[in-house]
């Protein structure tokens, strides 16, 4: 297998963080399976979520590959760090483990997210390392959808009624501090973008902000000043959130190791 | 809530070469996002390769009460059906 000149703890790192900001985003989506306001939304946001947690288990797959956990037995490294880390042990952003709130808020999370993940995949689908372009060419055909259809809401609820337009405006206000932490480049992001292995991310943001200021115009949203950035995950240390998204998704092998079905 | 949507009939093209088949019904507030939400109502199981949406109060529909002047007189008409040609067993089945 071809390698890259990077070594693999920064690799897995990368992987741990994709696949995390998956597993948890899905789990986070999937609370809304049987409560969105319409059946056609629970059906489409269910399907977001499975897609993110099908991305997640090839992230963790690697990631686990990598570690030298991979038992090759259909899949148990990447679920022991789904479901046997606690939260310091989660490298995914931020952003998304903030609660749902209304469906505005969860959308407008979902847009910040699929307009970073889009660009991000996109570039990684021609990664040095095969292993991570392999993942992202298929992750990014799902993150185009996933865009558009946030951006299309967003815009819907935006430019909607006065009450869809101040719950947006609030929800991008709110989430707003989370977003800087999606360009904030550390050494694993500077080790794998010197090697090629992955973008760097001035040039996402830069992607980012370009679609934003046109969605955001079409959505009539203001975008917030530049404040205060909001930022941790990326290396452990997280919001009091993520703990009780852990309590829930983790529950069941905690409480009956190994259980399968 | 969603009463105030209306309703869209969804066809789906399951394969190429195929023609479209009716599958079902949502409800969206225009046609793009009939189109969206029939791809995630109707094909997350691989369904198909085209959708056409169309508002339900744009078909036209025969009456029930009319079928008998509609559809009964085609009942004696065996003629009109390709019965009567030997297929040969080569062509299978048609």
């Amino acid at each position: 297998m071809a390698r890259a000149t990077v070594n693999d703890h920064a690799l897995f790192e990368y992987a741990l963080r994709l696949g995390d900001n998956g597993v948890i985003l899905g789990h986070r989506v999937s609370e809304w399976c049987g409560h969105s306001p319409v059946l056609e939304e629970d059906i489409a946001l269910a399907n977001v979520a499975l897609d993110l947690i099908g991305q997640a288990t090839l992230w963790l797959g690697l990631a686990a590959e990598l570690d030298g956990h991979g038992r090759g037995d259909g899949g148990r490294g990447a679920d022991d760090l789904a479901y046997l880390r606690d939260a310091g042990g989660f490298r995914n952003l931020l952003l998304v483990e903030q609660p749902n709130g209304d469906f505005g808020r969860t959308l407008m999370r979902q847009y910040l997210f699929d307009a970073w993940h889009h660009p991000l995949l996109t570039a990684l689908a021609n990664s040095t390392e095969p292993r991570i372009a392999e993942i992202a060419e298929k992750a990014a055909k799902e993150a185009t959808y996933h865009l558009n259809r946030s951006r299309d809401l967003v815009v819907r609820l935006g430019d909607g009624t006065e009450e869809s337009h101040g719950r947006m405006q609030r929800a991008l206000d709110d989430l707003w501090h989370y977003t800087g932490e999606l360009f904030l480049a550390d050494t694993v992001d500077e080790t794998l973008a010197t090697a090629g292995v992955a973008p760097a991310l001035g040039d996402i943001r830069a992607l980012w902000d370009a679609e934003l200021a046109e969605t955001l115009e079409l959505a009539t949203l203001r975008r917030p000043q530049p404040g205060y950035v909001q930022k941790g995950g990326k290396r452990g240390v997280h919001s009091e959130h993520l703990g009780f998204v852990l309590a829930e998704m983790q529950f069941l092998q905690r409480a009956y190791p190994g259980a399968r079905w | 809530m969603s009463s105030e949507w209306p309703l869209w009939e969804v066809f789906i093209r399951g394969q190429h070469g195929l023609s479209h088949r009716h599958v079902g019904s949502l409800h969206a507030p225009d046609a793009g996002m009939a189109v969206n939400n029939a791809r995630d109502v109707y094909t997350r199981r691989n369904e198909g390769v085209s959708i056409w949406v169309v508002k339900a109060t744009d078909i036209t529909a025969s009456a029930p009460g009319e079928k008998g002047p509609l559809f009964e007189p085609s009942n004696s008409k065996v003629y009109r059906h390709p019965t009567f040609f030997d297929i040969p067993e080569e062509v299978g089945p048609m």
